[in-house]
């Protein structure tokens, strides 16, 4: 490996301010957070408390019913309940995952957020954006915008304590 | 010499995954726990606005009934939608059959026409296994109840009603109440408890609804009521068909109730919080006072919505490693 | 033609001969074993080094399927694959469209089995009209066409008394029974053994008591009426100790059992394959253990074939929409053999339950290899194997045993000094 990663604890503060800033341009005053499972729950988690909001509040979205590879992959053996414990309709979303790669968990968490109800806006926060983007999704916040070679993938593992990983493409996984 | 036994690593692929849900018979306890939080992730589903996901969006399931339940039925119907499949209802017992095509003619027809799933139920024990062996094997076949032999999804859907109001199977006392002999339900219930690690599972009927060999499901065997329902946390009542009066297995609906009706009464005997649970349609007065099926304790209804989510995971996780199998077969053609 | 069978080990049960001697055929009979007789030249002569002679298998139920039932089987079909068993005799049950409840029936049958000419076909004629159980048919009459005894088969008689009366009518005339004794109420509906695996299959279940509540009626029956009689299809390890106290108390009847009964179990249903449907049913390992240890004692003189054949679509079903039966009648010799190979029989046991105890049943000729006895042989490979399936003549596709290997192959099956089969 030749490059070296920051940590998520280097990076969430940078991302609390800049979210923070951003919320504040767009007006958005009582923002709901939404985090998808299972690494951008973790940044959720740290995005809050770094942002001193309770973390109970946190919404989270299990996209499994709704991604695109099915076909190809098959359900995720371990699927877990969505859980918004808030009503969805007219609110202002911040929805919040580790990596945006391809944009198509981002685009399977939008059609899932949207069966719950008609939020006001959506903004997407995620810790690390890729240049691998296969749909016209893009960040609104990020902290690290990286670009890796075709055959390698980062990684966040969690939840205690956060780390970023690159992995080579091929190489047994876990 | 005897044949090699298919019946237990025909639903599974490759993987270890479901492929075809044919009976609990041969699933691990790690496979049932899947399909239990796989089907409470449906639940929630069911609480949203939208009751849908699109999972199955663009796939073709076939109900195929060559008995006819409406209930069953309707339920799988329900969860192939919420999948965004497209279904097509077939009630075999007043078509084909009648013009003397056979099963095997009218699968293979329906699988030409390109369906992605069957979900099928029939009056002869073993017939979801034959489809799915001999008839189309890589359309994932799903078992909507097989004679007396399993009704597997209804199974599920009691575990799964267990589990979100007791929360662990392993200090439960569970009690089977009625016609164990011809019921699917009872056979899909004595197995999925067993595996899940149910240590206390009692049948309660008169020996003439008892089958021979019941032991073999680890279950106690009880022919009086009150001490059967002994400090129990789960009574299950299964429905009492009227053909049984005929060949001399029980003298009236009347005695069997004096004997084995489950009362307010009688449910006093089991725990307290003890739950009461039904496969339904229900007869009132028959095996089950009305006090008790619409009583706090009665968890009949909740029963139904759980089988809309286990309907639901078991076509999601049965189309899901069919597709692996097919994937599977495929690189190893290559 | 005179053919002499040169190097075989020779065994004959009925005069416990078994040595290796030459056997010399003239005019289909057996002139002569050992040296031949002075002035004979073979016009053929076979080495059969390394082979056993024995006399050509009796099988005492092989359905043949005709008339009525061509997609089956015919009798050209079913005697060739009898002949590739290494039969040479067979009894074919009366359970054809029409019943065989006429001499005209009869004739047709003999006729076209002389025309095949791969075995002898001795029927077994319907003990009442149509096997409804209501009437006679005509008994002697049937005897006179060619029928060697009578059944109803699983069909159950109106009631009891009618029962009683035919086996009445039977014995005036002295002629054999074979019951298939098996409680029609008690079966009614049923599909497998009563048992665990049925219990855990869902399959309606045949008790042990269908078997042996009949069986004790009609043993009593036969005592009183005095007919002779035969007891077939036995499955219980109750039903053969019934039959051994019967035989015990003076009682001269006789037993067989369908191969297939000593080899499978009840178990066999467990992946639902219809091929495993038969009626009676398929019982317990005990039960399976019971009947090995009877025909090992001679309680049970005779093993058949019960070769039922059946075209594919009637098996392509689920379990309980299948047709009962199994075709196995061309690996009659290889899977009896199997009983030697798990030492339950020496070879001469095994042949005489093969042939002479069950030609001794149905008081036919046949089962005997001695000087003048027709030249109805069996000449096989002890060593040799045969694969179920490679080659079949039976028009019947319901055979569990394909794939397996089995102990021995028949190289050659003569009728009347004739080869009937080869390989």
């Amino acid at each position: 490996m030749s490059q070296t990663l920051p940590t998520p604890a280097e990076l969430i503060p940078a991302l609390a301010a800049e979210l923070t800033a951003h919320l504040a341009t767009r007006g958005v005053t009582q923002p709901k957070f939404v985090g998808i499972r299972t690494g951008g729950v973790w940044v959720a988690q740290a995005l809050l408390t770094e942002m001193g909001h309770d973390v109970a509040t946190l919404g989270t979205l299990d996209v499994s019913f709704y991604r695109d590879d099915f076909t190809q992959n098959g359900l995720h053996p371990q699927v877990q309940p969505s859980a918004l414990p808030f009503d969805i309709e007219g609110q202002h979303l911040v929805l919040i995952d580790d990596v945006l790669m391809s944009g198509r968990t981002i685009r399977a968490a939008l059609n899932e957020l949207f069966d719950y109800g008609r939020p006001a806006s959506v903004t997407l926060v995620t810790l690390i954006e890729l240049d691998a983007r296969e749909l016209p999704i893009r960040a609104d916040v990020t902290a690290l915008r990286l670009s890796l070679p075709a055959d390698q993938r980062v990684k966040l593992r969690g939840p205690q304590p956060l780390s970023l990983e690159l992995r080579q493409l091929g190489a047994v996984t876990d | 010499m005897l044949a090699l036994s298919t019946a237990q690593t025909l639903q599974l692929n490759d993987q270890g995954q479901l492929r075809h849900y044919l009976s609990i018979d041969g699933l691990s306890r790690e496979l049932l726990t899947e399909i239990l939080d796989t089907a409470d992730s449906f639940l929630e589903v069911g609480a949203r606005s939208v009751k849908k996901v699109p999972l199955l969006r663009g796939m073709t399931v076939c109900n195929v009934f060559f008995e006819n339940s409406t209930r069953t039925r309707t339920t799988f119907e329900l969860a192939a939608k919420r999948l965004s499949a497209d279904v097509i209802n077939l009630d075999i017992s007043t078509s084909s059959t009648s013009k003397g095509e056979s099963l095997f003619d009218t699968l293979r027809n329906l699988e030409a026409m390109a369906a992605d799933m069957f979900v099928v139920r029939h009056g002869d024990s073993g017939a979801a296994h034959f489809i799915a062996e001999h008839v189309c094997p890589d359309v994932a076949v799903i078992n909507a109840g097989d004679g007396r032999h399993s009704h597997p999804t209804q199974g599920m859907l009691d575990m799964l009603t267990i589990r979100r109001h007791k929360g662990d199977f392993s200090g439960l006392s569970v009690a089977i109440v009625g016609d164990i002999l011809h019921s699917r339900v009872a056979r899909s219930d004595m197995l999925a408890l067993r595996t899940l690690g149910c240590t206390d599972i009692r049948v309660i009927a008169p020996k003439s609804l008892i089958p021979v060999g019941i032991e073999q499901y680890g279950v106690r065997v009880f022919h009086d009521l009150a001490a059967g329902l002994k400090d129990v946390d789960v009574v299950i009542m299964l429905r009492l068909q009227k053909e049984r009066m005929q060949g001399g297995l029980l003298p009236s609906e009347g005695e069997f109730f004096r004997l084995y009706g489950l009362t307010q009464q009688r449910l006093a005997l089991a725990k307290p919080d003890a739950l009461v649970m039904h496969p339904g349609p229900i007869n009132r007065g028959v095996e089950i006072e009305s006090a008790v099926a619409d009583g706090a304790q009665s968890v009949i209804l909740n029963q139904v919505t759980y089988g809309i989510a286990i309907r639901m995971a078991v076509l999601a996780m049965a189309m899901s490693g069919q597709k692996t199998q097919r994937q599977l077969d495929q690189d190893s053609e290559v | 033609m005179r053919m002499t069978l040169k190097g075989a080990r020779v065994i004959d049960p009925a005069s416990q001969l078994d040595q290796h001697v030459s056997v010399h055929l003239q005019d289909g009979h057996i002139l002569a074993l050992g040296n031949a007789p002075t002035g004979f030249t073979a016009e053929r002569m076979l080495d059969c080094s390394g082979l056993v002679i024995a006399p050509g298998l009796v099988d005492l139920s092989c359905a043949l399927r005709e008339p009525g039932f061509g997609r089956k089987g015919n009798i050209a079909s079913e005697t060739l694959a009898a002949a590739a068993g290494g039969t040479t005799s067979l009894c074919c049950p009366p359970f054809t469209r029409p019943a065989l409840d006429t001499p005209a029936v009869a004739e047709l049958i003999l006729d076209r089995a002389r025309e095949a000419g791969h075995a002898k076909v001795f029927p077994l004629g319907a003990l009442s009209k149509g096997l409804a159980g209501e009437q006679l048919s005509e008994l002697v009459s049937l005897r006179d066409a060619g029928c060697v005894a009578f059944t109803n088969g699983l069909s159950q008689f109106r009631n009891t008394r009618v029962l009683r009366r035919a086996l009445e009518y039977a014995a005036t005339f002295d002629l054999t029974v074979v019951f298939v004794s098996q409680d029609h109420d008690l079966a009614d509906g049923g599909l497998a053994h009563e048992g665990p695996t049925a219990a855990f299959l869902g399959l309606p279940g045949i008790p042990e008591t269908a078997e042996t509540v009949a069986l004790a009626r009609d043993l009593l029956l036969v005592e009183q009426t005095g007919v002779r009689a035969h007891f077939s299809q036995l499955t219980s390890a109750r039903g053969v100790e019934m039959i051994a106290q019967a035989q015990a108390r003076g009682l001269p009847v006789t037993a067989d059992v369908a191969l297939y009964q000593l080899i499978l179990t009840d178990e066999a249903l467990n992946s639902f394959s219809g091929l495993y449907h038969v009626q009676p049913p398929l019982r317990s390992n005990a039960d399976r253990q019971a009947l090995r240890e009877a025909v090992r004692a001679g309680v049970v003189q005779a093993i058949a074939s019960h070769h039922q054949p059946h075209e594919g679509d009637v098996k392509r079903a689920p379990f309980g929409a299948t047709e009962p039966g199994i075709s196995s009648a061309e690996l009659f010799l290889p899977l009896a053999m199997t009983l030697v190979q798990d030492g339950l029989l020496e070879l001469p046991e095994l042949l005489k339950r093969l042939s002479l105890g069950p030609a001794q049943a149905m008081r036919l000729s046949a089962g005997k290899l001695g000087v003048g006895e027709a030249a109805d042989l069996v000449i096989f490979d002890p060593q040799a194997t045969t694969l179920a399936g490679e080659q079949w003549f039976s028009k019947g596709e319901n055979c569990p045993f394909h794939g397996h290997c089995l102990p021995s192959t028949v190289r050659y099956t003569l009728v009347d000094g004739h080869i009937s089969f080869q390989r």
